[in-house]
């Protein structure tokens, strides 16, 4: 192989950039008050104390953000896919009058992006009561085009004969589709799923204007209060966030091939 | 049993299941998508106001007022030249790192893995870390450039430099994702062209011009118009960075206008009229892209 150094040169120097706020991160989250405020800034901490940790526990309910985000986004998740996959099936495998039109008005939705409707969409969710509960967090979200569309895209790639076969078999419908399409569809549900996870775990917006008391707020929402509120410490807002990255960081460093064939799967297939 | 339908034939079963299978997504659809889209043009034409419990047509006088808001438009110009700014840096710079990275170099996975990283954090926890990072005093930010002689900048608390930060901190946190797109695109291109190419006698860079831009040229253009759409829906950094919208309103943008209407102000009509207008600009760019998208891209 040519010497590239200079390739590994440039490369290492955006590398550096790209894990130097991580860093930082990891650093200050063991800094003391003393460390914080001092000028110049100090880049390690001046002994390892795990005392913020417990701070951020002692002001605010923490753990009680974890449990909401963690609820939150597994039902999202799992609610979301459930009901994609119904609809993927009856839109690529089922023949039925105004399929077609069905399919246009789904891939319409992915043009109305949630900005654009929050407001109504909050205020339906009030209507029914939901402001600051669980089915407000998790109910409005169970919809997504996008995820139908793409698990629609996967399942339409089934050869029709393992379909033909098993139902002069005699299987029904939905032994089709659990027997048949989900066992090799594993990729494309694979790659939602984690996608859905990912999103929801992350998700601000919604959460922000859906609840209004601190015992409904998902970790997101919390960590930004935590800033507003608890008066802008930065070594315990680095705590927090190192509590709040630490899980997905894991997740990503132990599945982190799954993670690129995912962006490639879907992004490229849009 | 069979039906017939338009001169098809169909299963009345095969219906049944259909139409139980759609059922849940199609209701889901229609009463937080497409119920919530009809009212935001029909909020837009009242007077609605949560504080005061108002709620009449007043037809467009909430458009004539948020086009005369400094603030509004303001979010506009915030908007477009966050999407102005940002794209092209990032297009740029992915697409570089992508070339290098598909140069058959020793330790692919790592690198992309580092680069990618960001992408998959939340963005409020990655948020918090930067406004340390760019804090005039204490951050490490300016202790960095001030060993290479450069004076302080005021980073987000500067209405000169606060929607560059912004930018800075997406271009960190996003520049993975495209590196990984682009890297798929670039491995998708067979080598016998560039080999043909290079047994021609082309350069290195006359290949990277005429044969790997223009086969790569579907995939830019997806990259391209991502990138607008999430331009339009930027907001999060936004809060968390500058929770009032920036020095001077710097950084307020678009949702940052309407979510500040709505839910600080609490003024649902203006919040929706302004919520239509976002609508129509990101109908018009899809719109546009797919015309250009006939037109320019060079699908083999």
């Amino acid at each position: 192989m040519r010497k590239h150094w200079w390739v590994y040169a440039i490369l290492s120097i955006g590398l550096i950039a790209m894990l130097f706020p991580f860093l930082w991160m990891v650093l200050s989250a063991f800094k003391t008050n003393a460390d914080v405020y001092v000028y110049p800034p100090k880049w390690f901490p001046s002994q390892w104390n795990f005392d913020n940790f417990k701070r951020v526990f002692e002001m605010v309910p923490f753990a009680l953000y974890y449990f909401n985000s963690l609820l939150v986004t597994v039902l999202v998740t799992y609610g979301q896919l459930i009901v994609s996959i119904l609809a993927a099936f009856a839109l690529s495998r089922l023949n039925f009058p105004f399929k077609n039109t069905i399919f246009i008005i789904v891939v319409s939705t992915m043009l109305m992006p949630f900005v654009v409707t929050m407001i109504p969409v909050f205020l339906i969710v009030s209507s029914f009561k939901w402001i600051d509960t669980y089915q407000g967090l998790v109910i409005p979200a169970l919809f997504s085009g996008f995820s139908i569309i793409f698990l629609r895209q996967f399942f339409i790639s089934i050869p029709q004969d393992l379909q033909d076969a098993a139902m002069i078999d005699g299987c029904g419908f939905f032994r089709i589709l659990f027997q048949v399409i989900l066992p090799n569809a594993k990729p494309a549900i694979a790659t939602i799923t984690l996608f859905n996870f990912l999103g929801e775990w992350r998700n601000y917006l919604w959460p922000l204007i859906v609840t209004n008391t601190t015992k409904m707020r998902t970790l997101p929402v919390g960590l930004r209060y935590l800033m507003t509120e608890g008066g802008g410490e930065y070594h315990l807002m680095m705590a927090a966030s190192l509590m709040a990255i630490l899980p997905v960081l894991l997740v990503y460093i132990f599945s982190e091939k799954q993670f690129i064939k995912s962006v490639t799967f879907t992004g490229l297939k849009t | 049993m069979k039906v017939r339908f338009r001169g098809q034939r169909f299963y009345l079963r095969e219906i049944g299941v259909a139409w139980l299978c759609l059922a849940p997504a199609l209701g889901l659809a229609v009463v937080f998508v497409f119920i919530p889209l009809v009212q935001v043009f029909f909020l837009s034409f009242t007077n609605w106001d949560l504080l005061r419990a108002t709620k009449n047509w007043i037809g467009i006088k909430n458009y004539e007022y948020i086009f005369k808001d400094p603030k509004f438009l303001q979010s506009i110009w915030n908007t477009l030249y966050f999407a102005g700014v940002k794209i092209p840096l990032d297009l740029v710079l992915s697409l570089f790192i992508a070339v290098m990275l598909d140069r058959k170099i020793k330790g692919l996975r790592f690198y992309r893995a580092s680069y990618f990283a960001p992408v998959v954090i939340p963005v409020v926890a990655a948020s918090l870390i930067w406004v340390w990072l760019f804090d005039p005093g204490l951050g490490p930010f300016n202790q960095i450039l001030g060993l290479f002689g450069i004076s302080p900048i005021r980073w987000l608390h500067d209405p000169a430099s606060s929607m560059l930060s912004i930018i800075l901190f997406s271009l960190w946190k996003g520049l993975g994702y495209d590196i990984v797109i682009f890297l798929a695109g670039l491995q998708g291109i067979p080598p016998t062209y560039s080999e043909a190419a290079s047994i021609d006698g082309a350069g290195q860079w006359k290949i990277f011009f005429k044969i790997t831009l223009p086969l790569l040229s579907p995939v830019i253009f997806f990259v391209i118009l991502m990138g607008i759409i999430n331009s339009f829906k930027i907001f999060t950094e936004i809060s968390v960075m500058t929770p009032k919208g920036g020095p001077l309103y710097s950084t307020g943008v678009i949702v940052f206008y309407i979510y500040q209407q709505a839910f600080e102000n609490y003024r649902i009509g203006r919040a929706a009229a302004a919520s239509v207008i976002l609508f129509l600009m990101i109908l018009a760019i899809t719109t546009v892209q797919r015309k250009l998208g006939r037109k320019f891209v060079d699908y083999e």
